[in-house]
């Protein structure tokens, strides 16, 4: 098993609008990158239960592409709001990065 | 390069915000390949909903100045149209009006003379509400609730225009535009449609140029970024020689800050770039194609506003001792309950306990990911605490940090016996002034794609231009 964290070349998480925040898994190398889409260990499912969410609420995407990939959730709170505390929404990504890949 | 304007349309996008700055020599490089336009996005919510709220930028004055400076020389130079969209931040009027001031300010100093179109975005209440009342104003998933009383309470609300404002005021001749709040790509894929490129290729190109040198592998500062837009593709390329975008950090650009990374939502439709193909033409440039447009059955413009949450006091104040942190938890909700019955003894029925708010941020245990912070266990030798009073007016708050202070500082624990101070405070409490807050992700559904967009006209510089016919 390999944490996601030494897998990635970036996870990210960041604000798409005010209301919702969207996390970025981008991955080097493509062998990577199957490694980790293969392994079923980040899915739709393990993002709404780090996130308190339930699946619905989670959009989950695979960009071949570009090797990476993508979640995007309701914002916890709104951008700025009274008990917002991240108002860029950039520092919400550490639960993911512990997550086991075999 | 130099083929005809027909076959190939050249942009040139100086930086990703008109404010943060790029590298002169890489503008010069960029002016060089000779573009038909310059377009820069000059807005953002992401600084937060102070900046509608309270009509301030968020970037400075005077870097404003020193970017929009270099932009307007530039294209003046080139004789070509210089667009820049979402003026001062959230392109409300008085944010529209301070670009103009100082597009006006740099063009007396450098002699320029131009036809300057300025685009409003900030709507009018009575029309939100007409449209409102007609079922026209829908919600964007997850949207706040929205009535009348959202139009009523909000500062200012803008409209996020799409192509066709900037491509009316391309038509009437305009040299330069400023425009109010306005979709980041809508500002770059105005032209290339008015001249029949293909709407894929336009808006997916627009997205790439929209943060300027974002989408490159090494990203050392802000900076410019080029494209070439051809009949069935675009090849991107950053003029500064030191900078590479490959095929991946091409496809890697449409994740960020968006919620979906294969469909871009604009007013006129959707750019679906799931059949994108990104090749490398170069060892620093990529050429796209295969990105496709899906006209929409209705044109909606997204609506954004902010309303005053109230008035803000924050304290800043940390905890060494071992005893504390290790009962924080149970010691700020003592505190809490503490402070609420010294607030209830100070006003009375003057202040009911749901007309202010208190907040306790801890740092070193939760305070970057609140509630959902997974770790539970502290293993800060120290906390940083800090506490917000969030009231009707900044005396109230201002009074509610000096209780939270005094209530803090003494509050006791069971391992000591004797008064104890608890909080160490390295500065008075601050007043933070009007504190404000998002209200609005609704689209709305004009009749027709300007009528919420007003062009004034301006002729900056136009006795200069007599003077120099005579």
């Amino acid at each position: 098993m390999t944490a996601l964290a030494e897998l990635a070349r970036l996870i990210r998480s960041k604000n798409a609008g005010p209301f919702e925040l969207t996390f970025d898994i981008m991955f080097e190398t493509e062998e990577r990158y199957l490694r980790v889409k293969k392994s079923g260990a980040l899915s739709r499912e393990v993002v709404a239960a780090k996130y308190g969410l339930a699946p619905a609420d989670v959009k989950f995407f695979f960009c071949d592409n570009a090797y990476a990939i993508k979640a995007s959730i309701p914002r916890p709170a709104i951008q700025g709001d009274v008990l917002d505390s991240d108002g860029h929404g950039g520092q919400q990504y550490a639960p993911l990065m512990d997550i086991e890949v075999p | 390069m130099n083929t005809p304007l027909a076959d190939e349309l050249r942009i040139l996008s100086p930086t990703g915000v008109c404010g943060s700055g790029f590298i002169e020599s890489s503008f010069e490089r960029g002016l060089a390949l000779q573009p038909h336009v310059i377009g820069c996005d000059a807005g953002s919510t992401d600084p937060g909903p102070a900046y509608l709220g309270s009509g301030r930028t968020a970037f400075p004055r005077a870097a404003i100045r020193r970017d929009l400076r270099l932009m307007l020389l530039g294209a003046r130079r080139l004789g070509i149209p210089l667009i820049v969209g979402s003026a001062g931040t959230a392109g409300a009027d008085g944010q529209l009006q301070f670009m103009r001031e100082l597009v006006e300010e740099i063009a007396a100093e450098e002699k320029l003379s131009f036809r300057l179109a300025l685009i409003h975005a900030e709507q009018d209440k009575e029309y939100l509400r007409a449209k409102f009342r007609a079922g026209r104003i829908t919600p964007l998933p997850p949207a706040p609730p929205f009535d009348e009383g959202v139009i009523d309470r909000s500062e200012h609300i803008v409209g996020m225009m799409g192509a066709e404002p900037f491509q009316r005021a391309l038509e009437g001749g305009a040299e330069v535009i400023i425009a109010g709040r306005a979709s980041d790509t809508a500002i770059f894929a105005a032209l290339p449609i008015l001249r029949g490129f293909p709407e894929g290729i336009a808006w997916h190109a627009a997205k790439i140029l929209e943060c300027g040198a974002a989408a490159v592998v090494n990203r050392k500062t802000p900076d410019c970024m080029f494209a070439w837009l051809r009949k069935d593709h675009f090849v991107v390329e950053a003029p500064d020689p030191a900078l590479r975008c490959t095929p991946q950090s091409i496809a890697s650009h449409s994740l960020y800050e968006n919620a979906d990374p294969f469909r871009l939502i604009e007013c006129s439709g959707t750019l679906d770039l799931t059949q994108s193909r990104y090749e490398a033409l170069t060892d620093r440039s990529v050429k796209v194609s295969g990105s496709r447009f899906e006209p929409a059955d209705r044109y909606t413009v997204k609506l954004e506003g902010a309303e005053k949450a109230g008035y803000q006091s924050i304290l800043i104040g940390s905890i060494r001792d071992p005893y504390i942190i290790r009962q924080i938890d149970d010691w700020t909700t003592r505190l809490k309950d503490k402070i609420h019955a010294r607030v209830a003894m100070v006003y009375g029925d003057k202040l009911p306990r749901d007309q202010y708010t208190l907040v306790i941020r801890i740092y070193g245990k939760n305070g970057t990911m609140g509630p959902l912070e997974p770790v539970k266990e502290i293993r800060s030798h120290e906390l940083c605490l800090v506490f917000e009073a969030t009231a009707p007016t900044q005396e109230i708050a201002s009074t509610l940090a000096q209780i939270i202070r005094h209530q803090a500082l003494h509050l006791p624990i069971p391992e000591w016996s004797g008064l104890i101070t608890a909080l160490a405070c390295p500065y008075n409490h601050l007043d933070r002034g009007a504190v404000y807050r998002f209200n609005v992700n609704q689209v709305v559904a004009p009749d027709d794609p300007c009528e919420m967009f007003p062009t004034d006209w301006v002729d900056v510089g136009g006795a200069a231009r007599k003077r120099a016919a005579a």
